[in-house]
């Protein structure tokens, strides 16, 4: 144990930011009896999976909205729903908007697809789905574990390697056969074989590309797609699923169980740096001056503000430094809030549906028309969306009668020409318009809105870029590669920091699984 | 400052240097070959001619082409010390410091010599061109890199006699330069900065100055010199005395890890025996981690000098455990018949544990008599570098022949 200072306590662990991540490997270590410190920046956990007040009296989940990849293992080990976890909906459907046809319904879990005449098109769906889902079982069980590094020597590893070659295989000759053809496919010309039908194409093709700075023509995206259903399957039994009170209400559950364990907690306790000594990580100095010491920093932080900034390149190799600082972490999805004095309402519509996820995807080209301007530093003029009212489900989150609308917003470039500064207002009306055309009451309803683009993402939440992966899901930044060789087993070069955020195997959305891998892997190496 | 080009670069790939006009003239076999970038002589006379220049008089060499980096910013000397292995963190002003640099896995990129000219500003020189990894380096440090090859001419001033020369051209107190010291002089109306450094193992110095005074720079030494036996040399007798110095040469002696393609051939400073540049206690720097691991597990193969039966240089042999020539152990990369030691000398790869020296090795020699090829096997041993330590390359005063 290395010397202790005389005002402060020596950690076994410390774990930087109290974002979902953070705060489930905070859990699981003090589970495991480690002594737990949790440094949160920002006054409030959670970073980008929080709710909070953006206009009086209506609260939003700032960041993603729904939670569908967090596993079932992981809710009941931690006994979330014993330290508040409540559900203000499961399983919700989901449905592609149009202005003027029926809305297209694609129920939850392959219940099918119901407002399409075309049975063909309704059977190419299940087959579609059912094709799907079968590659996604043999890539679910590699999601919950460190991916196993290629050319090991160790025993553990290989056998792994194994097993996943071996779920491959299992699929059999045919299916094993297709998931290679299409495993670097981008899901445009993926859907064109499978499907003719716009709407239907639009709303699988956005599931590829959402969070992701991707059109669905990047090369790619079937293996994102294959990831997001993959990921999904662990958190089957709920579907597309509320946390009453938003996903702030999920921090706080995670928050609880780690305290419950005897994890420590502190908000508003940005950290300056990490702490070498003898080329090992000894502990944090926060911003404040105040030096803690632990013999194991875990930082969720995406993987530049980690190495780059915590650490410092002077305690690594170049070659190292330079791979991190090539990870491609610039987002491109905004969230708009909408405070509004009534249900809007969607033509189309029954009042029964208005809860469900409602894309605004009409067809791939207009996902990827959307998508193109943002590769030139523009914002979409017409703008791909992921909707929910939540407060039908919540009405906690707004004053009686009144409604939230959240969005994911695709696409809205990092720092587009000219800067936020010049477009943030026409930017969100150009949001608030497309919306319109599906809800036509909409304006008439508006009390406030708030806009949040990558730049206020990195800003407030300290996510270098504002990516909501932290690091692009994309195939060169997925696996064995993530964030980086050398890293992506949580373990870093230096001795003592392991990395346990978004930037890890299996990346964002609200999962917790890099979060749980990390404790797995600090664990092992006590 | 760049010299402007007649013709397009594509119809003279090769870049002058300001002392290009001189060396033509004193050039007797008009025998210039290229080096990064620029055309260099490699024998102006004989090859044996210059090299005894080295040895016995004073000798100038062409510089220019050795890239040179600015480094300059606040933290310039925190990364210089995370780029190269040894501890430059006390480097002192105007002093030099000779440096080899590794990528992540601890094997070496190449070596420089790194001059510290103010409180943050530095020059490194180097064979080759290094920017995509000093760049690479530079991440999460506040520095300014920029290559300044072009705005330097640089001429080795190198042999017994060199001293002698710069105090006849002017350059008061010259001879109190230590070695690795760097001085600002003027000689001849002529501002120049002196370091006493050089690649011979020889008393010598290396002149920098202003490209616009090339040419009279040169004038002034060859005037300057002319009753020390001053002469202009290529680069075929410097690498003689290199050899006999001990010193590595990139591209002959080991290959870049940044430019190497088959898997085995880098080199790491352990296996070149420079781990006295090697500092594990200062710090991190960039392949630090790989080279304690690769300490742990010992090393497979380690270059030596090594000392051949016989007088014929081994180029390139291959060398064995037995005579029979059937364990082969290792390879040389620079060899030659040394005329100052009188001895058949070589730098090799040798494998463990023949580098240790007590064991005989047998060398696999190649001679051509008169088209008549001839294979002999000669033994060799393993011989402390350099080969030629002379007291005068040190001494300071430098002493005045």
């Amino acid at each position: 144990m290395s010397a202790r200072t005389q005002d402060s306590k020596h950690y076994d662990a410390i774990i930087i930011g109290g974002g979902h991540n953070g705060l489930t490997c905070a859990a699981y270590l003090a589970r495991a009896r480690r002594s737990v410190l949790v440094l949160e920046a920002s006054e409030r956990l959670g970073g980008m999976a929080a709710t909070r007040e953006f206009s009086p009296g209506f609260r939003a989940s700032v960041g993603a909205h729904l939670l569908h990849q967090m596993p079932e293992r992981l809710i009941a080990e931690l006994q979330l729903e014993t330290h508040g976890l409540r559900w203000a909906a499961q399983r919700l459907p989901t449905i592609a908007l149009s202005a003027t046809l029926p809305p297209l319904t694609l129920g939850a879990g392959q219940s099918g697809l119901t407002g399409l005449a075309d049975v063909t098109e309704q059977h190419a769906y299940a087959q579609f789905l059912s094709s799907m889902d079968r590659y996604a079982t043999a890539l679910t069980p590699l999601l919950s574990q460190a991916p196993p590094r290629l050319g090991t020597e160790d025993w553990a590893e290989r056998w792994s390697l194994l097993k996943a070659g071996w779920r491959i295989r299992r699929l059999g000759r045919r299916d094993m056969r297709e998931l290679l053809r299409i495993g670097g496919m981008n899901a445009y010309d993926l859907l064109q074989e499978h499907f003719r039908n716009p709407y239907l194409q639009g709303a699988i093709g956005l599931d590829a590309v959402l969070g992701t700075n991707l059109g669905p023509r990047s090369p790619g995206t079937v293996m994102t797609l294959l990831y997001r259903l993959a990921a999904q399957r662990n958190g089957a039994r709920r579907g597309l699923a509320l946390p009453q009170g938003g996903m702030g209400a999920l921090t706080e559950a995670l928050g609880a169980a780690a305290q419950r364990a005897g994890a420590e907690i502190r908000s508003g306790a940005p950290v300056a740096r990490v702490k070498v000594a003898g080329d090992r990580a000894c502990g944090v100095q926060l911003a404040s001056g105040e030096e803690i010491s632990a013999a194991t920093v875990i930082s969720s932080a995406d993987p530049k503000t980690s190495l780059i900034g915590l650490v410092g390149a002077e305690h690594l190799d170049a070659g190292f430094v330079r791979q991190v600082s090539n990870v491609r972490t610039e987002g491109c999805a905004a969230k708009v809030h909408l405070a509004l004095a009534g249900l809007p309402a969607f033509a189309q519509l029954p009042a029964a549906a208005q809860g469900a996820r409602l894309l605004i995807a009409p067809s791939l080209d207009y996902i990827e028309h959307a998508y193109n301007h943002s590769k030139y530093q523009e914002y979409s003029r017409a703008p791909a969306m992921e909707i929910t009212v939540p407060s039908i489900h919540d009405p906690g989150l707004a004053p009686a009668g009144q409604h939230v609308l959240s969005a994911v917003v695709q696409y809205a470039p990092f720092r587009p020409n000219g800067g936020w500064g010049e477009h943030r207002e026409a930017f969100l009306e150009r949001v608030i318009d497309t919306i319109a055309q599906y809800a036509p009451n909409l304006r008439s309803l508006l009390v406030a809105s708030e806009l949040l683009t990558p730049e206020d993402m990195a800003r407030e939440f300290r996510v270098t870029g504002g990516h909501w992966h932290h690091a692009e899901l994309a195939l060169d930044q997925f696996f064995w590669v993530r964030p980086v060789p050398g890293a992506a087993q949580y373990r870093t070069p230096l001795a003592g920091f392991y990395l346990c955020g978004a930037g890890c195997h299996p990346g964002g959305g609200v999962m917790g699984l890099a979060g749980s891998n990390a404790a797995r892997q600090v664990l092992a190496a006590a | 400052m760049e010299q402007k080009p007649a013709v397009p670069h594509f119809r003279q790939p090769l870049k002058a240097t300001p002392f290009h006009e001189r060396s033509r003239h004193y050039s007797q076999l008009d025998s210039f070959v290229p080096w990064a970038g620029y055309s260099t002589v490699d024998v102006f006379s004989t090859m044996e001619q210059e090299y005894f220049a080295i040895r016995n008089a004073a000798t100038l060499y062409d510089l220019t082409p050795m890239v040179k980096y600015r480094i300059a910013g606040a933290d310039a000397a925190r990364f210089l010390n995370r780029l190269v292995t040894r501890d430059v963190s006390r480097l002192r002003i105007n002093r030099v410091s000779y440096c080899i640099w590794c990528n992540d896995e601890g094997q070496i990129i190449d070596d420089g010599t790194l001059f510290r000219l103010g409180e943050h500003e530095y020059r490194l020189c180097t064979a080759e061109w290094q920017l995509d990894w000093l760049l690479a380096s530079a991440i999460g440090f506040e520095v300014q890199i920029e290559e300044v090859t072009a705005d330097i001419a640089a001429l080795a001033l190198q042999g017994p006699t060199s001293c002698a020369v710069l105090k006849s051209l002017g350059l008061a107190g010259v001879e109190r330069l230590k070695p690795f010291e760097i001085g600002l002089f003027s000689g001849a109306g002529i501002n120049l900065t002196v370091s006493r450094t050089g690649f011979t193992g020889d008393l010598g110095y290396e002149l920098w100055v202003d490209p616009q005074q090339a040419s009279a720079l040169w004038d002034a030494l060859m005037h300057a010199g002319r009753s020390r036996g001053i002469r202009p040399i290529g680069s075929r007798a410097l690498n003689m005395a290199r050899i006999e110095a001990g010193f590595l040469s990139p591209k002959v002696d080991f290959v870049s890890a940044e430019n190497s393609v088959r898997v085995g051939t880098d080199r790491s400073p352990l296996e070149l025996g420079l781990e006295w540049l090697v500092d594990f206690d200062k710090g991190h720097f960039t392949g630090r981690r790989a080279l304690l691991e690769q300490k742990r597990r010992g090393l497979r193969r380690l270059l030596v000098g090594l000392d051949i039966a016989g007088n014929k240089p081994a180029h390139n042999a291959l060398l064995y455990a037995d005579e029979g020539g059937q364990q082969e152990i290792g390879s040389i990369s620079s060899a030659m018949w040394s005329p100052t030691c009188k001895r058949n000398i070589a730098l090799g790869m040798v494998d463990a544990p023949y580098y240790e020296g007590s064991a005989t090795i047998w060398a696999e020699i190649y001679l051509c008599r008169e088209l008549v090829w001839e294979r002999r096997m000669r033994k060799a041993q393993v011989a402390p570098k350099p080969f030629f330590a002379p007291e005068r390359r040190r001494a300071t005063p430098a002493g005045d022949y």
